[in-house]
């Protein structure tokens, strides 16, 4: 379980966290929301160490990785998966090397072995045709199936997705969430999710954060969001809906 | 007034904050160095980058040197008829300043800018983000190979480039200006000693390693897009080139 405490970050002068308090359910799939520029991208960086608070604390399974040296995070990222926002694949390699770069690095299986691994990630996100090209060859969805793959090559605990589904039609946006959510059911997962999707967040998530000015002003299941009297969570689930039928306007 | 203080003390500070940066970057590549896995493979293919495909432009520049400097030399030593001194100067020259500095420069241009524009593109598409997130420590698996390739690549390179252009100062002298064939390498062998070869050897070395750690530093640590890749690459290059001539200053003064 991953528990955030009374987090603040700012950049310069502008003060993007200020004092995130939560609680991501172990196993489950929790979405973090808020409008575009809110800093939830650096709340799930700050997850995985790539940020630092300037104020509060992370705790991973009760144990405080606030202050961790970077020889401890590379210890515990290797319980961690990362899914970029584009995908961030090496461009130097091909969707199989790139998907068997963390298996290279952290296990130690052999070569038969690591490639019936890869073809079987790249399998379970629709790839395997792919496997022989280039990032640059490949789609914006197809960059992300790979990324996934990626993600999930060393079979992690905990995985994070930084916007998966911008920048995709609305077929593939789907498509990817399915992927999401099929495979961390599957494989247990504690997923955390940023995203500004409330349809699709209203369909996948388990649980329901909603990032307002730097802090956490709603949680919960999306029932519960849905019911939520914040002016702020009613507006933005409102706009969401806006310009839909009439009829699911008026059930959010 | 105030403003141009202000300037200035900005100026120190990015200069100040900036070596600090580069000094830090070379420590840590020293000491992950030592730190296994050892990537051969991309070891190897990094002094292929810096070393081989660097060659035919590192051999122009020599042999087209060595040529003009025989003709300038010649020009000089004819006025108190001394061109038999030509091999001797051609070569110390060379194998002393222009081989190391040449080479250097060249592998600036070519090989220290494709590592700040690599680099760069991977930092502002977050590959070296997910580098990190892999648990691959970024500064290992791509500065170290460069570092070594480009110490260990520079030197030769300079040893090829001061063998044509010699060549190049023969050709001209010899075969153009009809200076003694016996009398040119005789002075080569008289003039130049172990010591001056050496000295050469050891700034390619360091300018190597300048160049190496100038053109990752600045696309390691670039911001801000296809925009902020250009610029990295650009002050990558003009940082090098400066640092190489300025280093070629001091050595050159200390290992007279």
């Amino acid at each position: 379980m991953v528990e955030l405490v009374d987090l603040h970050k700012s950049f310069g002068e502008h003060e993007v966290l200020r004092g995130i308090n939560l609680r991501i359910p172990a196993g489950k799939l929790t979405f973090i929301m808020g409008r575009s520029g809110t800093g939830k991208s650096v709340l799930l960086k700050h997850i995985i160490g790539l940020l630092k608070p300037d104020r509060g604390r992370i705790l991973i399974d009760g144990q405080d990785v606030t202050g961790f040296s970077d020889r401890q995070w590379q210890k515990l990222r290797r319980r961690f998966g990362f899914l970029f926002q584009e995908g961030a694949l090496f461009d130097s390699m091909t969707v199989a090397e790139n998907v068997a770069f963390p298996l290279w690095e952290h296990s130690r299986l052999s070569k038969r072995e690591i490639e019936e691994k890869v073809a079987e990630k790249l399998s379970v996100v629709g790839l395997l045709e792919a496997r022989d090209k280039y990032p640059s060859e490949l789609s914006g969805g197809m960059k992300k199936r790979a990324a996934l793959a990626r993600a999930l090559a060393l079979e992690p605990e905990i995985i994070l997705f930084d916007e998966p589904t911008t920048g995709l039609d609305p077929i593939l946006q789907v498509s990817i969430m399915k992927l999401i959510r099929e495979t961390q059911r599957q494989y247990r997962l504690t997923g955390v999710v940023v995203s500004h999707d409330v349809p699709i967040a209203m369909r996948a998530a388990d649980y329901i954060a909603i990032l307002h000015e730097g802090r956490v002003v709603a949680e919960g299941s999306p029932e519960e969001i849905r019911k939520s009297e914040h002016p702020f969570v009613r507006e933005f689930l409102k706009s969401a809906f806006e310009g839909c039928h009439p009829e699911e306007g008026r059930n959010v | 007034m105030f403003g141009f203080l202000q300037y200035l003390g900005r100026l120190g500070l990015g200069f100040v904050s900036q070596a600090g940066g580069m000094a830090l970057l070379f420590l840590t590549t020293l000491a992950y160095t030592v730190k296994p896995p050892y990537r051969v493979r991309l070891f190897f293919k990094q002094m292929e980058f810096v070393g081989v495909n660097s060659l035919l432009v590192v051999v122009l520049t020599a042999l087209f040197s060595g040529m003009v400097i025989a003709f300038q030399s010649y020009r000089a030593l004819s006025k108190f008829g001394g061109e038999s001194l030509l091999g001797g100067l051609v070569a110390l020259s060379l194998v002393r300043e222009l081989g190391p500095v040449l080479t250097s420069l060249m592998v600036t241009a070519r090989a220290g800018s494709a590592m700040a524009a690599e680099l760069g593109t991977m930092r502002v598409t977050e590959q070296i983000d997910a580098l990190e997130v892999m648990a691959v420590n970024p500064v290992h698996y791509l500065v170290v190979p460069r570092f070594w390739a480009a110490v260990l690549m520079v030197p030769l390179l300079t040893v090829i480039a001061d063998l044509v252009g010699i060549a190049g100062g023969y050709l001209v002298g010899v075969m153009l200006l009809k200076v003694d064939a016996g009398i040119f390498i005789k002075k080569m062998q008289e003039m130049v000693e172990w010591m001056d070869i050496a000295s050469g050897i050891y700034k390619a070395l360091v300018f190597g390693g300048l160049l190496a750690i100038i053109g990752c530093y600045k696309g390691y640590n670039a911001s801000g897009g296809a925009e902020g890749v250009g610029r990295a690459t650009t002050e990558a290059v003009v940082i090098a080139s400066v640092s190489i001539l300025v280093g070629d200053y001091i050595m050159t003064s200390l290992l007279f």
